[in-house]
């Protein structure tokens, strides 16, 4: 009671509201961030499996056996060029030239693509030699951290296709800026996790 | 797939007449049950012309408060159900002796632990957790929604999804039988070869989505929606546990969509990441799961610490005790929670010095969780507490929880651990701390916010009746298990051979029984209370609180705050009170608003058709569902008209109507 009698005494009136309306901060990019550190633990648990299981071929082909390096260096070039191109577009962006923006979103689309093309032709051939998915745990866990790449590539390519219609309707609109900031931070996000799988899965997997 | 022509088996899947559980009495009853009531609400829901109302003002909505109270409802429904699979439990362990083989075959008994198990942490603790963190949080930190309001109704709409799912897995084919957190090899193809299994991944994968949006939702709502003033420590503690919480369930609830996402392509396309051939790891599940199993669990209990740090210093009159070791305490448990998953399974063979560290991170989160039952103790010291049903189950659990806190120590010892494992000691521990300390704090929670989300308190005869008959129900039903537990009787058995046990589970099945009564009493006071919700009416700060929640009308408006505060202090209420605040009623501006969607709830159709159709191998309505999915969600994203506003007229017409903080109905308060 004492307490509340000594501050009332020293209190001078304050202002306990905005009077003007406020904005809060938009937050998309913040949560978008977000979603990629815990998109980020989807593949640490896939790498997970990969270290536990990565050699229990029971009996079949080892990474060794299968892995074709200089097609993985082009494909790995595809993603990465893509990446800079992404760049290219973003630095469009700020100069507001939408064509040019739009040409390098396509190139990067186009890269991405066959990036894709190329994963699913070295799953089928994989496939077609008896070396599936189903084959070992190996080959389980190999199928499933790369595939899932692929398939976050694949929507990254959706993405990007609706992004650029959107674009190509509305322009540089705040909503339509945010958009792409955000695709471009899950395409270089990709290109990262890439290198992980690169790395360890093919490189580290034909050592061990 | 069955014995038909081939048209049916494309069209059906392996769905068939035989899928529907004709031949058990107790789940055609239940059916017949669940139809009848469901026919009358839908009845009376038609008859009053309601849907309008419903479909405009509460499924669509992506207001925070509503979605808050609508996840509290669908709780409160899981309960129920959760419950009633818990009684049936009890009494078939109650009377399952010698040549007595019981009611339920250990066929049923093993889909019955499994959903409860799965359905109380799933779809009884999350919604509760998540429709306190929905309703409070916003305003404790004087926002007018959530960062991502349509996320918000999407999330709600998911975890609707896998109820569905559940609860379509009673009447339409069997439930998963491999444990709550669906263990292989048993949940393997080849052990399982039903649809059980496949109804809690899809149940839990579309849930789990819901979370994770909900948990990224929250985190950006903290740290960017803030009134201004608010710095991070002066954030009234459920806000902190909320961040906390919400940053546990980005880094965890991933890992858990993983791991269903391993099993289920053993199970579709025959990997072998978890079979007992081709190399695949068992115990890579158990840790996997374990990762985020036990983050989890601190998900549930984190935001309760917050809830309860809000009652103590509102019932004793005093400020917080300790804010800061408080504050630490909570990151603290956030970041070890991390560091113990293996103390769950000390039995895999790890070695010595793997179960020591496990151990010791696992002892060393007693300590910031006695800083906490030391700080409320020290707040209620020499405070004028008020004996208010909040309060009430707020003491039940600093009474109840560290008893359970002691015994989890004595299963972090690894050696003892060996001979506790698996054993009743741990399905009473575990019952202790989750009961003890999240199920009487949704109840506490639940009394407290009550008069804020709808203008009238509830009824304190009934609600001390079901503290009552909780708090001695529990002692009842679960000491007993302890004693069993020590005498190394394991769980998950539906039949028992030595006679000398039946008494200790007769007598849990009466405490169980006195906990059904403490689940009456609380359905009785809210009915009771709505029928007297005129005697009940309070002021918008019944309870003379201290955080910002309370200085808004009750019910809040649709904007929360026509004017956004500017905090000064950690208790911001308490401060503006000390101040003489009083609330403006004219000067007011328009308002943005998010608009209302429902997008949310067709996606999350789209989504429970998905996975129907994949449970019951339906390819084609798989395929078209999933497309579906992506198409309209695209679809939404072409939609850029997302805001609405409301006018100063409109505000100013609200805010002179319910004005002022004074309590409407003088009296009413303490």
């Amino acid at each position: 009671m004492n307490t509340i009698a000594v501050n009332t005494a020293h209190s001078e009136p304050r202002d306990f509201l905005c009077l003007e309306e406020t904005h809060p901060h938009n937050g998309t990019l913040l949560g978008f961030w977000l979603y990629l550190m815990s998109d980020c633990f989807i593949f640490a648990a896939l790498f997970a499996c990969n270290a536990v299981l990565g050699t229990s071929y029971a009996g079949g082909p080892s990474a060794h056996d299968l892995f074709d390096l200089p097609g993985l260096a082009l494909n790995t070039a595809l993603l990465l060029v893509s990446s800079v191109t992404f760049g290219f577009a973003m630095l469009e962006m700020a100069r507001q030239r939408k064509r040019a923006m739009l040409g390098w979103l396509a190139v990067s689309g186009l890269l991405a693509a066959c990036f894709v093309g190329l994963e699913i032709h070295e799953f089928m051939t994989m496939i077609a030699a008896g070396a599936g998915p189903g084959r070992s745990a190996f080959l389980s866990s190999f199928f499933t951290l790369v595939g899932t790449h692929g398939l976050h590539v694949t929507v990254g390519v959706i993405w990007l296709v609706v992004l650029m219609v959107q674009l190509g309707k509305h322009g540089f609109t705040e909503a339509n800026r945010r958009r792409l900031m955000c695709l471009s931070m899950f395409w270089h996000f990709l290109d990262l996790v890439w290198v992980g799988v690169f790395s360890y899965v093919y490189l580290v997997g034909v050592l061990r | 797939m069955p014995d038909r022509p081939a048209i049916w088996n494309f069209l059906l899947g392996r769905l068939s007449l035989s899928s529907l559980p004709l031949d058990n009495m107790i789940v055609i009853w239940t059916f017949v049950g669940v139809a009848l009531g469901g026919a009358v609400v839908l009845g009376a829901i038609t008859y009053y012309r309601q849907w309008g109302y419903l479909w405009n003002e509460w499924f669509t909505s992506v207001d925070h408060k509503k979605l808050g109270v609508m996840y509290m409802v669908l709780g409160t429904v899981m309960l129920l159900r959760g419950f009633a699979d818990a009684l049936l439990m009890r009494s078939q362990q109650a009377v399952a002796f010698g040549s007595n083989m019981g009611y339920l075959p250990p066929h049923h008994y093993d889909q019955i632990f499994s959903a409860h198990g799965a359905i109380m942490i799933f779809f009884v603790a999350m919604p509760y957790i998540a429709g306190f963190m929905n309703f409070v949080m916003p305003l404790q930190i004087g926002a007018r929604d959530v960062a991502f309001p349509f996320l918000n109704n999407f999330s709600f709409w998911l975890t609707v999804s896998g109820v569905v799912l559940f609860m379509t897995s009673l009447f339409v084919g069997d439930f998963s039988h491999a444990g709550w957190l669906g263990m292989p090899p048993v949940s393997e193809l080849r052990q399982s070869p039903g649809p059980g299994v496949d109804y809690y991944i899809w149940g839990l994968q579309l849930s789990g989505l819901g979370t994770l949006l909900t948990g990224i939702n929250f985190v950006v709502t903290v740290l960017k929606m803030r009134a201004p003033g608010m710095t991070l420590m002066k954030m009234p503690m459920f806000t902190w546990t909320t961040l906390c919480t919400s940053g546990l369930i980005v880094v965890t609830f991933p890992i858990l969509t993983a791991t269903l996402f391993l099993l289920s392509l053993d199970r579709y396309i025959g990997t072998h990441f978890f079979t007992t051939g081709f190399g695949g790891n068992v115990m890579m599940y158990v840790n996997l799961i374990w990762v985020w199993g036990h983050p989890e669990v601190y998900i549930l209990i984190l935001p309760m610490f917050g809830l309860y740090s809000e009652i103590v210093p509102t019932f004793s009159g005093k400020r917080l005790f300790g804010y800061s070791s408080m504050v630490y305490a909570t990151a603290s448990i956030m970041l070890l929670s991390y560091l113990v998953w293996l103390h769950h399974f000390f039995t895999m063979g790890s070695g010595a010095d793997v179960n020591s560290f496990f151990a010791l991170t696992t002892m060393m989160i007693s300590i910031p969780t006695g800083v906490k039952i030391f700080n409320w103790l020290f707040t209620m010291y020499r405070g004028r507490v008020h004996f208010t049903v909040p309060m009430l189950w707020t003491m039940g659990f600093l009474i109840t929880f560290p008893i359970g806190g002691m015994t989890g120590v004595m299963l972090a010892v690894a050696p003892a651990d060996f001979l506790l494992h698996n054993s009743l000691f741990l399905v009473a521990h575990f019952h202790n701390v989750i009961i003890g300390g999240v199920v009487f704090g949704v109840f506490a929670g639940i009394n407290y916010w009550f008069p804020k989300a709808f203008g009238f308190k509830l009824d304190e005869f009934w609600g001390k009746l079901s503290f009552w008959f909780w708090q001695i129900g529990f002692w009842v039903a679960f000491s007993p298990l302890y004693v069993l537990g020590l005498m190394g009787v394991t769980r998950r058995l539906s039949h028992f051979t030595d006679p000398s046990l039946q008494i200790w589970f007769i007598i849990a099945a009466f405490g169980a029984f006195l906990i059904l009564l403490g689940i009456l009493s609380f359905v009785m006071q809210i009915y009771v209370s709505i029928r007297r919700r005129d005697e009940l009416a309070v002021g918008n700060d019944p309870w003379g609180a201290r955080t910002l929640e309370w200085s808004t009308s009750s019910p809040p408006p649709p904007y929360n705050f026509a004017f956004i505060p500017r905090v000064h202090d950690r208790d911001a209420w308490t401060d503006m009170k000390k101040h003489g605040y009083q609330r403006p009623l004219e000067g007011f501006n328009d308002i943005h608003m998010p608009k209302n969607s429902g997008a949310g709830v067709l996606l999350a159709a789209l989504g429970t058709i998905f996975g129907f159709a994949m449970v019951w191998y339906i390819w084609w309505l798989a395929a078209v569902s999933f497309v579906a999915l992506i198409a309209c969600a695209i679809a939404h994203t072409f939609n850029y008209d997302r805001d609405t506003h409301i006018s100063a007229q409109e505000v100013a017409r609200f805010e002179q109507h319910t004005g002022n903080w004074e309590p409407k109905a003088q009296g009413a308060t303490a």
